[in-house]
């Protein structure tokens, strides 16, 4: 086969280097096994690329409380994750838990806010945002000016947030680190298992491993039926706003505004069903800019520099569908939004069970299963 | 590294860092900022790093000036006007 990739084979293949395909990589490189990445080129499609860099765990897991506690897991391994991936690549990636605030414009707002606090605090123990006051959210954040609608917010101590371009470079680098091999524009164009092996047909050639994990954003339906994995997916445009640097005022990250460490403005995300369409819109972008700026009115004195629309990567019940193959043991399936927020727990937790042969009982609830349990009349 | 162009009789008379300065019609804030001898136009709000305008085609953002008052203008961008006032971007804007 060709040059770059390993003589005596690998152990694991993994099709797709965004944020999932590279955590759960980086999780079965650090446990010792022999890893290929393959990935396609720059132009590709990439929510990795296009999201909004929130390890967010407030909103999150209303219906699967499974995927509640997986996401507050992963929050709490976001500090030693983001520390371990940092002194290893030297690459900063800008993560701080600095929790998270949603904030309600109006009476309205804040008591739908407080509904649906409750409600998620009722389907698990671990739930942690409260409901916040103005007079708090200001002493919470003492260098916003927040505008006259602004009667309070909902905030969570796990939140956090990071830079997600920089958190993608540093584990491509631990990939290298750890004698993986990252292979762009090497798309999987057909996976064949055959006498208990996977081989992966690309345009670079052909990989062999024993194990395969498909992680391929919405790349992944074209590929799974060959090794009879599960793929329900539909996809959602987001639209990002980025606004000129100011001076540092919200170390807080917003569901809606966020402040980087460079001072830049993030205003998002739409939530809308345009396909696989990711252009911008003036109409939207101008939606978002107009509640960001009554949420703190000196943005309206700010200039934008550019926007950007990203595709979500969802399934049906926008909760993670991860699952072996039946047919083709040793072949796993992860599809999910909130890659970012995820990745702690998949290089640890997940990568653990793949690299273990098997996703085992607290796995067992995000098989893609629950789609064909009938509802009940 | 500049080398100053005669002056026009039609010179624009505007102010860098509280000088007066004169500058072909035309030119842009940041070409005026060189013409008076800035070596660096503004600082970086990541490093601190002095940085001064390098594309003069507004792309790189690096020749960020307060012109008027308004804080972080891209000034290869913006034509000098008579009585223009332009000052050095140091560090991110206030908001
Ligand atoms: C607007 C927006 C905002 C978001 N905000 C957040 C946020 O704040 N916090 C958060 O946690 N998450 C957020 N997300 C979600 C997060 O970005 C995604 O969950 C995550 O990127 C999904 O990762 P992925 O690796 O599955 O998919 P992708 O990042 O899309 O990567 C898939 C990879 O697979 C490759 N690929 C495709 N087909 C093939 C093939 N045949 N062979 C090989 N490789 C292939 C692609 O080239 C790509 O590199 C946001 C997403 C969007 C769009
Ligand atoms: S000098 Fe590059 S944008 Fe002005």
């Amino acid at each position: 086969m060709n040059a770059g990739t390993r003589a005596g084979g690998y152990d694991f293949v993994v099709v797709g280097g965004g944020v999932v395909g590279s955590s759960i990589a980086f999780g079965l490189a650090e446990r010792g096994r022999r890893v290929a990445v393959l990935d396609e080129g720059d132009r590709a499609q990439r929510a990795a690329r296009t999201n909004f860099g929130l390890v967010w765990v407030q909103s999150k897991g209303d219906g699967m409380p499974a995927y509640m506690r997986w996401t507050r897991r992963s929050a709490d391994l976001w500090p030693a994750f983001a520390q371990r991936l940092e002194s290893l690549t030297g690459v900063g990636i800008e993560y701080r838990k600095a929790g998270g605030l949603v904030y309600c414009l109006g009476p309205v707002e804040f008591d739908a806010r407080r509904e649906k606090v409750e409600q998620l605090r009722a389907q698990a123990d671990i739930y942690g945002t409260e409901m916040i006051e103005r007079a708090a959210l200001e002493r919470l954040v003492p260098g916003a000016r927040f505008g006259p609608d602004v009667v309070g917010a909902s905030h969570c101590p796990n939140d956090g947030h990071c830079n997600p371009l920089l958190l993608l470079k540093a584990l491509h680098a631990a990939l290298a680190i750890h004698g993986a091999h990252y292979l762009p524009d090497a798309p999987a164009r057909n996976i064949v298992h055959r006498e208990g092996r996977f081989v992966v047909d690309t345009p670079r050639g052909s990989i062999e491993a024993g194990r395969l994990v498909l992680a391929a954003g919405h790349g992944t339906p074209a590929l799974a039926d060959a090794i009879d994995l599960p793929a329900p997916m539909k996809a959602e445009r987001g639209q990002i706003l980025v606004t000129e640097r100011c001076r540092p005022i919200l170390p807080i990250p917003g569901s809606g505004i966020r402040q980087t460490q460079d001072g830049t403005f993030l205003i998002g995300s739409s939530k809308e069903k345009t396909g696989f369409d990711d252009s911008t819109t003036v109409a939207v972008g101008g939606r978002m800019a107009a509640r960001a700026i009554r949420i703190l009115p000196e943005l309206g004195g700010i200039r934008l520099t550019r926007t950007w629309g990203g595709i979500r990567v969802l399934t049906p019940d926008n909760h993670p569908v991860y699952a072996e193959s039946a047919r083709c043991p040793g072949a796993f399936v992860a599809i999910c939004h909130s890659g970012i927020t995820l990745a702690a727990v998949h290089a640890a937790d997940l990568a653990e069970a793949i690299s273990g042969g098997a996703l085992g009982p607290t796995l067992e609830a995000f098989h893609a299963r629950r789609f064909h349990v009938p509802k009940a009349a | 590294m500049f080398r100053k162009p005669p002056e026009a009789p039609d010179a624009v008379l505007v102010e860098v860092e509280g000088r007066p300065v004169r500058v072909p019609p035309g030119a842009s804030a940041a070409a005026a900022a060189l013409i008076a001898g800035l070596a660096s136009t503004r600082t970086s709000p990541v490093t601190g790093e002095p940085r001064a305008p390098y594309c003069m085609m507004g792309v790189c953002f690096e020749c960020l000036l307060v012109i008027d008052d308004e804080p972080s203008q891209q000034g290869c961008m913006v034509t000098v006007r008579p009585g223009m006032r332009i000052r050095r971007q140091e560090g991110a804007r206030e908001l």
